[in-house]
């Protein structure tokens, strides 16, 4: 068994176009577009298991029509799972994601889930209709209809945010009758947190933009919960952390090279030095060994975790230099990770979901309940 | 003796500066007014230019270094604040803003504030009613009637005839002490009492 850990470990793309600093080359959309399928057929290649993509509906943003862009590369790649980071749970209408996905889910064979997330540019609210100071509400009356679009055939439904359904039923089904795996993201929101707990979906901390004690916090919080509705012991909950990281063989190599990037960032630059934000932050530039050292660090605070995904594609970096990135990850990180991850882990924490393991789950469970 | 927290915010840039100067005679003068009430204090100051770098950074990463974080927490959590800027161009200092701007929104609700301000002359003395007033007012603070505006000449005029800047500094803080005594804050954690999802999806199907 290669995968000891039951981890999955990827990369998360937001897919920003963003100039490079050391250059002040710009890529078009076109080419950030193609970039993208690169470099997830390339974390195929390198052995990584999972690609999510970020959608975003305003530049300077690439990409906002995830499934279009999922479909590309899973006609392109094998065994790669694809993910989202996120889908837009607020503005998007339910409906329209039940049907999107479930589609990916058959023409994939099983090789999808999503992250649920409610975005972080209001106007996107406005501009599809919405109300963001209605943004958590938005995201759990929109997912309390989706759930049931995936899990119930014919669906009477009356809410707040959209129009009645009666006798509707959402097509195609969901693959093998089992509803792509869901992962709910949030930085803050303790409610995002609750609602993951609730129904024993999954929760994604973005773990970049925040320190460490915070991602502890609300991924306690989940954990604490899903145990109080049943779902299994709270070490048994299902969690994903993002990453941050740039590599070079010598640590002072990977300093030099990235500081530009860093210090031009669309989100921190021209803020913290970029030893503070790595200090206060999951940040890591470093040599490949210091990237294990901290990523391994992550699971004293979180507790054993099924998904690891980095971010490894903005502030302008190129093509080339992510490119590389990825086969430090694949041939340096990601083995080590798994083989450490794996030491120490207690045998009932359970493994990253996939399709396959959620047929399983709904097989076990309707055998029980036949008994 | 129950023990007060009283949080001292200044943002005076010089150093020394008189914006400090009059911080710590509104605080000297809290404490003397509080121990009459029988209470005894804890004065921690916060002083803005030492954390210029740190409030900059939270508004453009979302987050506060652990210093700022802590200097937060002192004046979040305080039982009184004594909030005191520099005038600049017509109002508040931007660094005093901004220091609030990095706050959460609801932290000091219910907090007696006692406002202060400086500048080089009297023609400025409103600024505590048209600018700091309306501030700690967003924020659901209890900002006590008098606050006290410092001009430099204020440093060293008066007599009998008037009233001097230690009278208004010596009735601020007895009124803020008032506010004070009888007050005491305590904050939830945000990741205690979360809402149970039943309830949250209770509250969207109540009204439909």
């Amino acid at each position: 068994m290669e995968n000891k850990s039951g981890m999955q470990f990827g990369v998360f793309s937001v897919g920003d176009i963003t100039t490079d600093p050391t250059t002040g080359i710009t890529p078009t959309e076109h080419e950030r577009l193609k970039a993208m399928i690169t470099i997830a057929k390339h974390a195929e290649e390198v052995g990584l298991d999972v690609f999510a993509a970020g959608e975003h509906h305003n530049p300077p943003f690439v990409n906002s029509s995830t499934t279009t862009l999922l479909a590309m590369i899973a006609a392109q790649t094998e065994k790669l799972l694809l993910s989202t980071a996120t889908a837009l749970i607020t503005t998007n209408d339910p409906v329209k994601i039940a049907e999107d996905y479930a589609l990916l889910q058959h023409i994939t064979d099983g090789r999808i889930d999503l992250t649920l997330g409610r975005g972080n540019t209001g106007p996107v609210y406005p501009w599809f209709g919405k109300d963001i100071r209605q943004g958590i509400n938005l995201a759990i009356e929109n997912y309390a209809l989706l759930h049931r679009l995936w899990t119930e055939e014919v669906v009477d439904w009356k809410g707040h945010f959209r129009t009645p359904l009666q006798g509707f039923t959402a097509t195609p089904r969901p693959l093998d009758d089992v509803a792509p795996f869901v992962w709910h993201g949030s930085i803050r929101s303790t409610e995002i947190a609750e609602q993951a707990a609730y129904y024993g979906d999954g929760f994604f901390a973005n773990h970049i933009f925040w320190p460490a004690s915070h991602t502890a916090q609300m991924v306690k919080l989940y954990r604490e919960r899903f145990e109080h509705y049943g779902h299994g012991t709270a070490a048994q909950a299902i969690v994903g952390l993002g990453g941050q990281v740039f590599m070079a063989k010598n640590s002072q190599d990977a300093v030099k090279q990235f500081r530009p990037y860093f210090d031009n960032a669309p989100v921190y630059g021209h803020g913290p030095s970029m030893e503070d934000f790595t200090a206060q932050t999951p940040l890591t530039v470093g040599s490949p060994q210091e990237v294990i050292d901290r990523t391994l660090g992550f699971r004293d605070y979180v507790g054993d975790y099924q998904r690891q995904l980095f971010l490894i594609d903005h502030a302008g970096l190129p093509l080339k230099t992510v490119l590389e990135q990825l086969d430090l990850l694949g041939s340096e990180v990601v083995p080590v990770l798994r083989r450490e991850f794996a030491v120490g882990r207690p045998s009932d924490v359970p493994d990253a979901p996939t399709h396959s393991s959620q047929v399983a789950k709904r097989d076990a469970a309707l055998a029980v309940s036949a008994l | 003796m129950p023990l007060k927290h009283i949080a001292v915010v200044a943002a005076g840039l010089s150093q020394p500066s008189s914006t400090r100067l009059l911080a710590d005679r509104l605080a000297e003068a809290t404490v003397r007014s509080l121990a009459e009430h029988g209470d005894q204090v804890e004065v921690t100051v916060v002083e803005l230019r030492d954390l210029a770098h740190d409030i900059t950074d939270n508004l453009l990463t979302g987050f506060p270094s652990p210093a700022l974080d802590t200097a937060i927490t002192a004046v979040t959590s305080a039982d009184g604040v004594i909030a005191v800027t520099p005038v600049f161009t017509a109002s508040y200092s931007g660094l005093f803003k901004s220091f609030f701007d990095v706050i959460d929104k609801d932290s000091l609700s219910g907090t007696p504030v006692l406002i202060g301000a400086t500048a080089g002359t009297a023609r400025h003395s409103m600024v505590l009613d048209f600018a700091l007033r309306p501030l700690f007012s967003y924020l659901r603070a209890v900002v006590a009637p008098f606050g006290v505006f410092a001009a430099s000449e204020d440093w060293g005029s008066g007599d009998e005839t008037t009233t001097t800047l230690p009278d208004r500094v010596a009735r601020a803080g007895a009124q803020f002490a008032d506010l004070v005594s009888g007050h005491s804050t305590a904050r939830d954690d945000a990741f205690d009492g979360v809402v149970p999802f039943e309830e949250q999806l209770r509250r969207l199907s109540a009204d439909s």
